[in-house]
């Protein structure tokens, strides 16, 4: 009898692609008629036609192939690049975006973390800020206008909710503008949590910098600067895309702060509306948190020595 | 002689269709690994790494992969059948629309045409075009291998049907979409739903364009050339019947640690470790047949290419499991492990597997003899020696590089910035573009080989009429 199968290619085939179906049926069609497969966040929000507009750009640019979108739930990973991912923040992602290489650093908790203006410098030379990065130029898209009614289209193809004024706002931007817009949405439905290293529970007393003055510390501080905080604050912190770190002026607000306010915003970033010492942010910075206590500490004393204190 | 004439000009035409593809994609795939470790190769719009990547792995995949299997195909079904192919006129539309698909392919990646799906890039109108493609491919196979003139099917033909079903199946699901305009569409999956998809297809897409059909040729040539039965026909019965039916659970060891849900996960890293069983049952298969005269490594040239072949087939399934595992995905996912462990595959197992097919198929059409032994012993070294050098360059990359990005300090911060980590790869990734010239050098004496045999064919034939 199982002999036959092999002088009858018609039944051949059809058992053939029953004992393929098997694993198909059970771990690709069950799950997609379970729940579990579509979740979606409470607070996550279809794309606007901008940020629309800027995904199909990065799908377009092929940036899935150098990017991941999803953080593991790994220590470092967390630590490196923010909470990891959940289920239920892709459910506007057709298809996900998640990738498979990090030839570049993972995106999943892109959006927020850095202000406008450094996602439109990087773009448009990633070597300006990192010398040796791999990464090509794409000014060329600060040139190209988006196309209203492709966006149009395509929002009408997603399901996106619109409004005819959303359209024609479209009217003049740059693919470089929709980029960015789209970059700034990724991973924010999921909350970033407030943390804090070094004033733990309790009342906030001002820690003094334990290497304050210290000359090899404000060498290593130099050199981090260099690496980590120039590309935005200028060589020597005279400013840039970030406010200047040489003058005594705090979150627009003049007058000198703590060392411990310095360490806690590098340590922990900025987001628009924290509030530090009283004065309230209006910037987006990346915590560098990853760098650990003591760099963060010598930075620190780097630009005490930069502003001559 | 027989009474019936072999289809041979579609063979040859979809031969050297495959091999220009495949001059194509290998080229860019230098260009690119150039790209990596110098920006300034990248000219934007249309040659960034970006777009390049995708015409590198569509040009080798559906290019040298599928235009090999369609021409290869076509000559094993018709000798399997004893008959030419039942519509040979429609093989030879197919063959011409193979190559205008391709050529629009890769245009259209060119110019950011894509999907975001990986291995199933290319837009809606272009995959409804491969569809149809695949359709007249389908046809004329089945409607042979029905009118066959030989009763029993041999091994390479239960392959050669399960893949033409499989691959149907998978393309036509993965790439369902919503169209939004002539360029553009957005997957019916979503988010998770749409990972879980995507990698059912794309892990079956290795395991049945870069498995199964490579197999065929493997039963097929590897006694053809030797002289030898395949020592167990047991041993191909269990082996075909476990492998098609446990590579369609393992897609989801590609979304380790992502939001998948675990059962999903776990199930297809267990489904992976079982794939060893039926895959090493060719392989063993494979070494006993010439383990009746391993003599053959030496006298037959094309012996070394498929002993070799499924060797690294065999290596390639070992450790394809073993980066299922969670403890070794989280070290090795996503680094340049990944891309080693794929070219071993593709340089080694299914290039090495092909190329000694055309070696074999090329002469055969002509009635001669291969132009040059030696070129073919060139090339063999050549390109072991190109894809080892590769691969081994890039498992070292890859486990520096997840070793860097979880190195922390004794506080717990981290060790390295990611950019420090991207530096380090530098030197690696020159050596892997030394790998590729190597590499691409033996490739050319193997066209080299192919064309001169043609020639010396074509001269021997015009002096016989």
């Amino acid at each position: 009898m199982a002999g036959e199968l092999y002088n009858k290619p018609i039944l051949f085939a059809v058992v053939a692609t029953v004992v393929i179906l098997i694993g198909t049926l059970v771990t690709m069609f069950y799950p997609m008629m379970r729940q579990e497969m579509h979740p979606k966040l409470d607070n996550l929000k279809p794309y606007t036609a901008l940020q629309l507009a800027g995904k199909d750009i990065y799908q377009r640019e092929g940036c899935n192939n150098c990017h991941t979108q999803t953080v593991r739930p790994l220590k470092t990973e967390v630590i490196r690049y923010g909470d990891y991912s959940k289920a239920g923040e892709f459910a506007y992602d057709r298809p996900f975006l998640w990738g498979s290489k990090r030839t570049g650093p993972d995106l999943a908790r892109i959006g927020g973390k850095y202000p406008d203006a450094w996602h439109y410098a990087h773009h448009e030379n990633p070597q300006s800020m990192f010398p040796k990065s791999n990464m090509p130029k794409y000014a060329f898209l600060k040139k190209a206008m988006v196309d209203p009614p492709a966006i149009e289209a395509h929002m009408k193809a997603n399901d996106f909710p619109y409004t005819a004024a959303d359209i024609s706002a479209l009217a003049g931007k740059t693919e470089m503008d929709a980029l960015v817009a789209y970059l700034q949405s990724v991973g924010t439905a999921v909350k970033k949590k407030a943390s804090r290293v070094v004033a733990e529970a309790g009342a906030r007393q001002h820690e003094k910098n334990p290497l304050a003055g210290d000359a090899k510390a404000i060498a290593l501080g130099k050199t981090l600067f260099a690496e980590n905080c120039e590309a935005c604050h200028g060589a020597n912190g005279q400013g840039g895309i970030g406010p200047s770190l040489a003058d005594d002026v705090f979150f627009g607000v003049k007058g000198d702060v703590a060392d411990d306010d310095y360490f806690e915003v590098i340590n922990n970033g900025i987001e628009p509306g924290m509030v530090e010492e009283g004065r309230v942010a209006k910037d987006t910075m990346p915590e560098f948190k990853a760098l650990g206590k003591d760099k963060i500490w010598s930075l620190v004393a780097y630009i005490r020595s930069v502003q001559g204190k | 002689m027989n009474e019936y004439q072999y289809d041979h000009q579609t063979v040859k035409g979809f031969i050297l269709s495959s091999i220009f593809w495949g001059v194509v994609g290998i080229v860019i795939g230098l260009w690119i690994s150039i790209q990596m470790w110098n920006a300034d190769w990248n000219i934007a719009p249309y040659f960034t790494f970006g777009r390049l990547r995708v015409v590198h792995t569509n040009g080798l995949a559906f290019g040298l992969g599928v235009g090999a299997i369609f021409g290869i195909f076509y000559y094993i079904v018709m000798r399997l059948t004893k008959r030419p192919l039942l519509f040979p006129k429609l093989a030879r539309v197919h063959l011409w629309v193979f190559n205008a698909a391709i050529a629009l392919a890769a245009l259209s990646l060119f110019a950011g045409m894509n999907q975001s799906l990986e291995y199933a890039e290319l837009e809606w109108p272009l995959d409804i075009g491969i569809v149809i493609l695949w359709v007249m491919f389908a046809v004329n196979i089945f409607g042979t291998v029905i009118k066959r003139k030989e009763e029993q099917m041999y091994i390479s033909l239960w392959y050669i049907i399960a893949t033409v079903v499989a691959v149907a199946v998978l393309y036509i699901v993965n790439n369902l979409s919503i169209p939004a305009g002539l360029t553009k569409s957005y997957s019916v999956f979503a988010g998770v739903n749409s990972a879980n998809v995507e990698w059912w297809y794309g892990h079956n897409a290795v395991g049945f364009v870069f498995t199964t059909p490579i197999l065929a040729m493997f039963y097929y040539f590897l006694p053809k050339s030797t002289g030898l039965p395949i020592y167990s026909h047991r041993l191909s019965i269990i082996a075909f019947w476990s492998l098609i039916f446990g590579y369609l659970w393992t897609g989801a060891h590609h979304l380790v640690y992502t939001p998948l849900p675990d059962w999903i996960q776990t199930t297809a890293i267990v489904f992976t470790i079982f794939l060893i069983a039926p895959s090493w049952g060719s392989v063993v298969n494979g070494y006993y047949t010439v383990g009746s005269d391993w003599s053959k490594m030496q006298s037959q040239y094309l012996t070394k290419f498929f002993i070799w072949g499924i060797t690294f087939y065999g290596l390639q399934t070992v450790q394809g499991p073993t980066q299922a595992l969670r403890v070794v995905s989280s070290l090795i996912h996503y680094t340049d492990w990944v891309p080693g462990h794929v070219h071993m595959g593709t340089m080694g197992w299914v290039t090495m597997t092909t190329a000694a097919s055309m070696y074999y198929i090329i002469p055969k059409i002509y009635n001669t003899e291969i132009y040059s032994v030696k070129a073919a012993n060139t090339h063999f070294w050549l390109v072991l020696v190109g894809q080892l050098m590769f691969s081994v360059t890039m498992w070292i990359t890859g486990i520096q590089q997840g070793a860097l990005w979880k190195a922390t300090n004794a506080d717990g911060s981290l060790k390295y910035t990611f950019y420090e980590t991207l530096i380090k790869n530098y030197p690696f990734w020159r050596l892997r573009t030394l790998a590729g010239v190597i590499f691409t050098v033996g490739m050319l004496f193997f066209i080299y080989n192919i064309l001169m045999t043609i020639r010396k064919g074509s001269i021997l034939a015009a002096s016989k009429a």
